[in-house]
């Protein structure tokens, strides 16, 4: 059964401030959805709350995965539920190295432990079998093994933050990966190169759910789905044409539509 | 996302009693010129030394209590024991180890005969064989390590020469008290270019009293000689006695290179003053890791007089202190020689309204030219109810002297927490992995053995899964 995320009616805030007023979505693993839209809009929100950032409070609706609601759930049990969340800014963390991270991330998510095989689908991993795989996620996204010995994201250039964070999609294997602007910071080489990986991970195995200002990273993530959010709503859903033609005419005839319809 | 933590273990259930029967001679609590005097016959002891505890007697009792770093005024130097006889001190079973620390050791993975010596189980150690075959190898080399009292014995000679030259027991209210009372504690000497290649470790001693109450280690490192001293362990020490003073002092001669790492972790009740120093002659290194975890109040500063041209003294200072606890800690460096150079690192992490201080001295003396001097402090606070201070002295007397000191307080954010939980780690392994990585420089320092005890052992202070 393909895991579903669906989103109902949410209403979120943040320190009393509304921002997301009623948001309807369903992703299904293997889907692709895109949310475009202006700045202010709500989509960092709407990936925040997903991921259950604590500064976001949802004040009604709900969030679902396979039909059970995350609202209340701590960020870990969310990943563990298949969500994994592609920060627009990644964080660094100093002495911990990426490898090293990436093994108790792994361990955490796929169900291993020191000790036992945790539930269904637990993964055992050996050190040395995991140094294998992430050599091999390392070089398709086109970074030096060293990195592999550095600390977590610190002294990273942003491009080079940008790839890491998929480079932990492709560790991680999500069910569902929200990616909050991964395009925004990076010249159009980067963001081929990034694009590219995101797109060949995309498939039965793996739902995308795309947040970007920009239409320039769907030619090479091909979404079925595009939504356009204005002012905390989904005004406008499409397949990729609706891309196309907000890339042409920009943002502003669909955010005065959206006035007119309130 | 909560971020107060409850990290405890609860020393007070471990509180240990040995029965007043098992004692040789039962020692009056407080201290006396009798005390002192019974100290030293009872250890047979040459009259200098007898002498030499009178005099650091007198001066414990004339000299007041520091003014300054931790609050001293709630120990009762009057009911304290001064002395118990280290054969007795092997009586207690390992029976009478309370479950909660059997299983304390076995979630930081201690092997089975340092278990028994730090539940204060005197047995006999497994590994003696192996202790007693690393001996004979040093020997060969002419290393002297004993314990100290035995050093004093055997090695009247080279100790007299060094044993309190370079700290006097008038430096300090405390090391007077541990000159007039000490007992135990390393004693090592490495001849003139020698090379120790393995780490001496402390318990291999663990046959003799090792972590005393006052102990007393004395290392000398004679001429382009090298050697890695590490002593204690990141388990807790249980331990009924309520204060703990020991002196180190460390001789290193012309192009000796000594590293000394010490990791402790004192149950929370006691109060830890202790008192390093280190001599380095020219173009000598010295180096401090030292790690301070536990105890109420640890009020510690390894300190480097660089004495020589070209001389090098490195610092490396950890502190945690928890609920209740304050860790006074910092280092010393006194510049006294031309082309000198210092590094001072210190790490400390406080939570549950534990505290913090560093405290530091750079000196450079008139006359020590081209100094070069680099101090950096860092503090993590993981709540609001812990509180760190920074007090650096620098007293710079030569215009050329390249120094620079840089201090910074950091708490762990929100969105650190929530980057790590997005990735499938529970708050606690997540609050564990950033404080890991704060600590990390001090780390690496470390023998991995030591290492993975010390990051286990965070861990479990994260989770407040012990006691």
């Amino acid at each position: 059964m393909p895991t579903t995320l669906e989103i109902k009616d949410l209403h979120v805030s943040i320190e009393g401030k509304q921002i997301l007023k009623g948001v309807n979505l369903k992703v299904v693993q293997g889907e692709i959805h895109a949310i475009m839209g202006p700045n202010g809009s709500g989509k960092s929100t709407l990936a925040n709350t997903l991921m259950g950032h604590p500064k976001y409070k949802v004040d009604s609706g709900d969030i679902l995965v396979n039909g059970e609601s995350i609202v209340g759930m701590t960020p870990d049990q969310r990943a563990k539920r298949g969500l994994f969340l592609a920060f627009q800014y990644p964080l660094e963390i100093s002495g911990v190295p990426l490898a090293q991270f990436l093994r108790s991330a792994y361990r955490s998510v796929r169900g291993e432990t020191k000790t036992e095989t945790k539930g269904v689908g637990g993964e055992m991993i050996s050190a040395l079998a995991f140094k294998k795989k992430l050599e091999e996620k390392l070089k398709e996204v086109d970074m030096d093994p060293a990195f592999s010995k550095r600390y977590l994201n610190e002294g990273f250039s942003g491009g080079e933050k940008k790839r890491a964070e998929v480079l932990q999609m492709a560790i991680l294997q999500p069910a569902i990966a929200i990616m909050d602007e991964t395009d925004s910071g990076l010249d159009i080489d980067a963001v081929r190169k990034v694009a590219e990986v995101v797109a060949h991970m995309a498939g039965p195995e793996m739902g995308v759910l795309l947040i970007t200002h920009y239409q320039r990273i769907l030619e090479y993530i091909r979404p079925q789905f595009v939504h356009v959010m204005v002012n905390g709503r989904i005004f406008r859903s499409g397949g990729p044409d609706l891309a196309k033609l907000l890339e042409e005419k920009g943002y502003s005839w669909i955010e005065q539509e959206a006035a007119a319809a309130v | 996302m909560a971020t107060k933590q409850t990290l405890d273990i609860d020393y007070t259930k471990y509180n240990f009693r040995d029965s007043d029967e098992s004692y040789e001679y039962k020692f009056p609590q407080g201290l006396s010129r009798e005390i002192v005097e019974k100290i030293s016959q009872i250890k047979k002891e040459p009259d200098w030394m007898r002498q030499f505890r009178l005099r650091s007697y007198d001066h414990f009792m004339k000299r007041p209590l520091p003014a300054w770093g931790g609050d001293l005024t709630t120990l009762k130097f009057d009911e304290m024991l001064y002395y118990a006889s280290p054969t007795e001190k092997k009586s207690r079973s390992w029976e009478e180890v309370p479950a909660y620390i059997k299983d304390t050791f076995d979630k930081l993975g201690i092997p089975e005969a340092e278990r028994k010596f730090l539940g204060g189980v005197g047995a006999q150690y497994e590994s003696e064989v192996v202790y007693h075959s690393l001996r004979d190898d040093l020997a060969k080399k002419g290393i002297i390590f004993k314990d100290t009292d035995t050093a004093l014995r055997e090695n009247p000679d080279i100790f007299k020469k060094y044993f309190a030259t370079v700290v006097p027991p008038e430096d300090n209210k405390f090391a007077a008290l541990n000159s007039a009372v000490w007992s135990g504690g390393s004693f090592i000497y490495v001849p003139p270019g020698v090379n120790v290649e393995v780490p001496l470790q402390a318990y291999f001693r663990i046959n003799t009293q090792n972590m005393g109450q006052f102990e007393r280690t004395l290392i000398i490192a004679d001429e382009n000689s090298r050697l890695h001293y590490i002593e204690g362990c990141t388990a807790p020490i249980y331990s009924t006695d309520s204060l703990h003073s020991a002196v180190v002092e460390i001789i290193a001669r012309p192009g000796a290179h000594v590293r000394y790492t010490t990791i402790q972790n004192w149950s929370n009740d006691v109060y830890n003053l202790v008192t390093k120093r280190a001599y380095a002659h020219s173009n000598a290194i010295v180096e401090w890791v030292d790690g301070n975890l536990g105890s109420k109040l640890t009020m510690k500063y390894p300190s480097i007089y660089l004495l020589g041209p070209g001389a090098r003294g490195e610092i490396l200072s950890v502190a945690f202190a928890g609920k209740g606890q304050h860790q006074d800690a910092g280092g010393k460096v006194v510049h006294l020689a031309p082309r000198t150079t210092s590094r001072i690192t210190s790490k400390s992490v406080s939570k549950d309204g534990g505290r913090t201080t560093y405290r530091g001295l750079l000196h450079v003396a008139k006359g020590a030219t081209e100094v070069k001097s680099t101090v950096r402090c860092d503090a993590l606070l993981l709540d609001e109810y812990s509180r760190t201070d920074t007090y650096p002295y620098n007293e710079i007397n030569e215009d050329d002297a390249t120094t620079t000191h840089e201090a910074t307080v950091g708490k762990i954010g929100e969105d650190q927490l929530f980057y790590l939980m997005s990735r499938g780690l529970s708050e606690q392994e997540a609050l564990s992995m950033i404080v890991m990585g704060f600590m990390e420089p001090f780390t690496k320092e470390l023998p991995m053995e030591y290492a993975i005890e010390l990051n286990r052992l965070i861990q479990l202070e994260m989770a407040g899964s012990v006691g």
